[in-house]
């Protein structure tokens, strides 16, 4: 087997920041027009929310437009197929850097909302390996955009068309039981984020319902899916 | 001498589009073997399919005696590629993108280093180790490249255009090079628009065009066998041209000037300033651009 590591320089700009300044401006800002919801203080409420989205936004953007110029611009992903690696090899390199950047991000969010109070310990630990698995699930989504976009523009369509709805409407900001049923079913049924801060919110609340196995179950398959198929498309793509 | 590769009627196609016709060649060990061709003629396709980065269509391709289909990780494992578009890592330095590209052949990370080190010297970039990629001229890029397929010690270099923008300097570095290695025992291919470049390097080279292989053979002997010793020009005009074939000699239009074939010099040009023209005859030794363009044809590609 070969073994080959990633050492990619991480750009930090620190990525607690983005969501520091939601937290400050809907949790403490908004939330002291809002009681609670469900009995939970808002900011604790959005807490789980933030992770999930910066998981989300780590590995989705960086299996999109990052993946995009390293295959399109820069043609490293020939140049690393021409040693031993495999086209598989490659991609699941990809694939696997992204869910890494979701842990580093989620990593090192959690002390953040910790120095707010927000979140409950122990059980919050278990976002990181969790953040790797919800990574996962978005950099093979992402990399399957990437696989089929024929230039780097036309991946502003899933940014806006899913990624900014997701980012939304996933229970986020407000529960999803708002919602009419048929909605809320539908999200359910695609969006990934939805069940990414289901399993989030429980860990950081400490709360545990039947709803965090099925979610789990829901992610891995869906993971487990979009990871062939994005490597089964990339193959498609680069192997000519 | 063993042969390192064998393509027996090699076939790529794209779609219905034949980028590669039924090639039949063979590369022995040591040897140093070029493939010319107009654009779009398929060397790249054929260097690709080579390089276990491209499937073939049909037919039957050996590398080290195996089947490219299936062992092309073996087969890459002892194979040097220099792309014809650079792809390195702007990301890293120069001497990083040696390091980070030793990683995906598995060799340990100090002997990693060692061997990077030791070719940056070989390409004669020491200064610029530390540079990132993006300050790099196009030359030195190329010769970072060649380091970067010499990393896991190949005993096939496979390159592209290795040559292609280059100045005559860094051009005559990169010679000298694949001359050096070629002398060490490791076989190249290469593909080049330069004839002079084929001429002096390749021990044999064969001549592609529409996706087959027109001729192969020694530059010499190509050149004795389709063009002769030397190369009589003239005026293209209509009284030199009528003038020739009334003496029966043959010749070949090309744009400005009508070109003679001949092995017998004097004879001809003689001949010609006695009976055709008074202005201006000249005489230069054959070359391997007459064979190309003789038998591709003087007509642009697109
Ligand atoms: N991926 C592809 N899809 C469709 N056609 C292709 C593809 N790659 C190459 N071709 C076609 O195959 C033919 C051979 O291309 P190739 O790149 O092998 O030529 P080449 O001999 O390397 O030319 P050059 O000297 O310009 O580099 C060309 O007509 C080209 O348009
Ligand atoms: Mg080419």
């Amino acid at each position: 087997m070969v073994t080959f590591i990633k050492t990619w320089k991480l750009n930090f700009i620190p990525p607690f920041l983005e969501p520091v300044l939601y937290l400050l401006a809907l949790g403490f800002g908004l939330g002291g027009f809002i009681e609670s919801v469900d009995g939970v203080p808002y900011a604790n409420f959005i807490a789980p929310a933030l992770v999930s989205i910066s998981v989300m936004n780590a590995s989705f953007f960086e299996c999109t437009y990052t993946s995009f110029v390293r295959m399109y611009y820069l043609k490293t992903f020939d140049a690393m197929i021409s040693t031993p690696i495999s086209i598989e090899e490659v991609i699941a390199g990809e694939l696997f850097w992204g869910a890494t950047r979701s842990t580093i991000y989620a990593t090192i969010m959690l002390p953040v909302l910790l120095i707010f109070g927000i979140i409950k310990m122990p059980s919050s630990l278990l976002i990181i390996p969790f953040a790797f698995l919800g990574g996962l699930l978005f950099s093979c989504i992402a990399m399957c955009f990437t696989a089929l976009s024929p230039t780097i523009d036309t991946l502003n369509y899933p940014s806006f068309l899913f990624i900014t709805p997701m980012f939304l409407f996933s229970g986020t900001f407000f529960p999803m039981d708002v919602l009419p049923l048929v909605v809320q079913y539908t999200a359910l049924a695609i969006l990934p984020l939805a069940h990414v801060v289901i399993i989030s919110r429980e860990l950081t609340l400490g709360v545990y319902s039947i709803s965090l196995l099925a979610s789990l179950i829901w992610i891995l398959a869906a993971t487990l899916i979009f990871f062939v198929i994005s490597i089964k498309l990339m193959k498609k793509r680069l192997i000519i | 001498m063993a042969v390192v590769l064998e393509a027996k009627n090699l076939e790529k196609r794209f779609k219905d589009f034949v980028a590669v016709n039924k090639i039949n060649f063979k590369v022995k060990e040591g040897e140093v073997f070029g493939f010319l061709g107009p654009n779009g003629a398929g060397k790249t396709t054929t260097m690709k399919i080579i390089q276990c980065v491209s499937p073939k269509t049909s037919g039957d391709l050996k590398v080290f005696g195996l089947d490219v289909n299936e062992h092309p990780r073996e087969i890459k494992q002892h194979m040097g590629v220099v792309p014809q578009m650079d792809n390195l890592d702007p990301d890293f330095s120069v001497i990083e993108n040696l390091v980070q590209y030793s990683r995906y052949f598995d060799i340990p990370i100090e002997e990693a280093k060692k061997r990077a080190n030791d070719l940056v010297n070989y390409v004669q970039l020491n200064d610029k180790k530390e540079s990132s990629i993006d300050k790099l001229s196009g030359g030195m890029k190329r010769r970072l490249v060649l380091a970067r397929a010499m990393i896991n010690n190949p005993k096939l270099l496979i390159l592209d255009e290795p040559t292609t923008g280059l100045d005559p300097q860094a051009r005559h570095l990169i010679w000298e090079k694949l001359k050096d290695l070629s002398s060490r025992g490791i076989t190249v291919i290469l593909t080049t628009h330069y004839m002079e470049e084929a001429a002096r390097l390749c021990d044999r080279i064969v001549i592609m065009d529409n996706g087959q292989i027109l001729v192969e053979g020694t530059p010499k002997n190509l050149i004795k066998k389709y063009v002769g010793d030397h190369i009589i020009e003239a005026e293209n005009t209509i009284e030199i041209k009528t003038c020739l074939e009334k003496n029966n000699i043959e010749y070949e239009v090309a744009n400005e000037s009508v070109e003679i074939y001949s092995e017998n010099v004097p004879h001809i040009t003689n001949l010609i300033l006695k009976k055709c023209t008074s202005s201006s005859v000249t005489a230069r030794p054959a070359t391997l651009e007459d064979v190309f363009l003789k038998l591709t044809g003087r007509k642009l590609r697109e």
